[in-house]
């Protein structure tokens, strides 16, 4: 569901920011991880290499005043246990080479011991020089050792170690990342459950949000619990506003219409007669007009706020016949009515469906001639069809369809007061219901076929 | 009849009553809820017209009382509300009908008759003229020889010619009684229903005679 209001999301935005943290955080562990196990590795060949030159010393003997090695197998073999790498060693005594390796370079400090790394026969290499003083009977001596070891094998190390401490890192990222996404999702759970609470809400429950909301989000709840106690408000306006609109129309045209009533009995001359007749009839017109501007605004007020009942529709269509049998009464015109099943169970708002059916009635007593029926004939079967039938003119010209049309009237009803809101109304309230309405001229014979159709079940 | 008529509009209840006492019926008009409690204490009335709106309260409040009181007086609520809205509420309080501002007086007066026979119970409207005795609730007329059921304009037609026997009514008149304003009729089809009711009335003492250019009139041929 793309939204048109929606720009980003805030759950990106917090996994994105999250997993950023723990990109920086893996790329130090790497690096630290790196650093300290390549300074361990180091630490270990230096200190391979000074037990080496310690024990290349400490074989050293004095032989008639010339100081003598023994070189010691163990003291080259120790340092061969760590790798293949190439091992040098140079014994100096007082700058002359005693064994080893002549271009071997001497410190040039007079520290004990030294570490240092240099190039050496075209390899980095690291040395260790031990100085040491031997006396030889009258006279002393500076020996110094140095004993050197290429890095292969560090940097064989090194790069295992770089190896692992990636692999951790990404290890670390992966996993900063899923608990990162984990956070975002119950971080933003309370605004889920919120906006579900809401939606899951009928159109007509305008009840304040309650329930326990995190401290953040409760600007939010009372923003919208503020709205829609306005809404409510403004529900209720317009409600009293249509009722006040109402009384303020009809009473003055009440008292106008009874008055033109007495006044047209008392008149004899009947040109008089005929124009206090087309003045009641005007009378009604905007009387009727404006009924239905009203009913059509409570209609759609009624199905903004849509409440629905369990109901009987046969009920509701004989109580609403019974209501308008002394108006058809006035015609001598009888409403019959016919159900195939007992009962029409239905679920929908009665006041909306008797209004509606009170419309098709009306129209129907409207256009019938004196001394005729009107059948309502409802059928179950496959949907609840309510049709109201009359022995009128029918509907003439144009699509039938197409007085559902607000103010849309027939071509043959200039002589019959109406407001073509009608139905209108009946169509918006069968729409309500998820039904429709059909209207067509009925096949045998003179007269009109509103149908309303209503889902069963 | 006589009726009740709770409104505070006065040029509408004049007009309203003037209306009635046309068609023969006496109407004492209350201005308020507390004159209306006042008119029901001291008079038995066969029908009660109320409006919602009133200075001293809801309309609404009065028919709650009167429901819960012994008397059983039909009442028709007179409303300018819309008609969907407010239906329910005052069937539910125990009105009988409504009809909504503005009216048709014809249909008013149809409503209180279907009201009266629903109520039943109540001392019926019987008129006699000639032997014959019109139950103008029933819409019958009886006569030695049987009962006739009359259909509404027949009723409201013999009405007119029960109420005033031997007085003679233009075409026009009766028209006007007899059809809404709505509806486009020519004069003659008041013939039809004289017709009608002329085939009823046969066999008995009581007729409806034509005079010539004026009108119709009852009589009594014994």
């Amino acid at each position: 569901m793309t939204l048109r209001f929606v720009s980003g999301s805030m759950r990106g935005r917090l996994v994105i920011q999250l997993a950023l943290i723990a990109a920086l955080l893996s790329l130090v562990l790497f690096l630290v991880v790196r650093t300290v196990a390549e300074r361990a590795a180091a630490d270990t060949q230096d200190n391979i290499l000074l037990a080496s030159a310690t024990s290349i010393s400490d074989a050293l003997y004095t032989e008639r005043g010339a100081v003598r090695l023994e070189l010691p197998y163990s003291a080259l073999s120790m340092l061969g246990s760590i790798s293949e790498d190439r091992v040098f060693y140079r014994v100096a005594v007082g700058g002359e080479t005693l064994t080893g390796y002549d271009d071997l370079p001497l410190p040039v400090s007079n520290d004990a011991n030294q570490f240092d790394t240099y190039r050496y026969k075209g390899e980095t290499v690291r040395a260790v020089a031990l100085k040491r003083n031997f006396s030889t009977g009258n006279h002393s001596r500076d020996v110094t050792i140095v004993v050197a070891q290429t890095r292969l094998g560090l940097a064989a190390i090194s790069s295992r170690i770089t190896n692992t401490a990636m692999a951790i890192g990404v290890i670390f990222f992966l996993l900063a990342t899923g608990l990162s996404l984990w956070a975002a999702q119950s971080a933003l759970a309370p605004l889920t459950r919120m906006a579900g609470a809401v939606t899951r809400r009928g159109p007509s429950d305008l009840r304040p949000v309650v329930g326990k909301t995190p401290a953040e989000l409760a600007p939010l709840v009372e923003a919208l619990n503020s709205f829609i106690l306005r809404l409510k408000a403004s529900l209720n306006r317009s409600e009293d506003f249509i009722a006040e609109a109402a009384h303020r129309v009809r009473t003055p045209l009440a008292t106008v219409r009874t008055q033109a009533e007495v006044v047209h009995r008392s008149l004899n001359q009947s040109q008089n007669k005929t124009a206090l007749r087309e003045m009641i009839r005007a009378i009604d017109e905007s009387s009727r007009s404006a009924g239905q501007l009203l009913d059509h605004a409570m209609v759609n007020f009624r199905t903004d706020q849509f409440e629905t009942a369990q109901l009987d529709l046969v009920e509701l269509v004989k109580e609403t016949t019974d209501r308008l049998s002394p108006t058809a009464g006035l015609k001598d015109i009888g409403i019959n009515v016919a159900h195939d099943i007992p009962e029409f169970p239905f679920s929908g708002d009665a006041i909306l469906l008797q209004n509606a059916l009170r419309n098709i009635l009306d129209n129907a007593i409207k256009y019938s001639p004196a001394d005729s029926i009107i059948t309502v004939n409802m059928t179950s079967d496959p949907e609840y069809q309510i049709a109201v039938i009359d022995q009128g003119r029918g509907f003439q010209g144009g699509d039938a369809q197409s007085y559902l049309n607000r103010f849309s009237r027939g071509e043959n009803v200039d002589d019959v007061v109406g407001s073509g809101l009608g139905l209108t109304i009946v169509q918006e309230v069968a729409v309500a219901h998820f039904g429709r309405v059909e209207i067509q001229n009925n096949q045998t014979g003179s007269g009109a076929c509103v149908s309303f159709i209503l889902p069963r079940g | 009849m006589r009726f009740l008529l709770v409104e505070d509009n006065a040029q509408l209840a004049k007009a309203v009553s003037d209306r009635f006492a046309l068609d023969g019926h006496a109407v004492d008009h209350a201005a308020d809820l507390g004159d209306a409690q006042a008119f029901i204490e001291t008079t038995d009335y066969e029908l009660i017209l109320l409006d919602i709106m009133l200075p001293d309260g809801d309309g609404r409040d009065f028919l709650r009382r009167h429901r819960t009181s012994e008397k059983r007086t039909p009442v028709i609520v007179m409303t300018a509300r819309s008609q969907v809205s407010d239906r329910v509420s005052l069937l539910d309080l125990g009105a009988d009908d409504y009809v909504t501002k503005p009216f048709d007086f014809s249909e008013l007066e149809a409503r209180c008759r279907a009201v009266l026979r629903r109520q039943g119970g109540v001392a019926h409207n019987k008129i006699e003229f000639a032997g014959v005795i019109l139950d103008s609730l029933e819409g019958t007329l009886n006569t030695q020889i049987g009962a006739e059921t009359l259909r509404n304009r027949e009723l409201r037609l013999i009405e007119i010619f029960f109420a005033a026997p031997g007085q003679i009514f233009a075409k026009s008149h009766l028209m006007d009684r007899l059809f809404s304003f709505a509806e486009d009729v020519s004069e003659n089809a008041i013939e039809v229903y004289v017709a009608r009711l002329r085939k009823k009335l046969s066999g008995t003492d009581a007729k409806i005679e034509t005079v010539r250019g004026l009108g119709y009139r009852l009589v009594d041929q014994s």
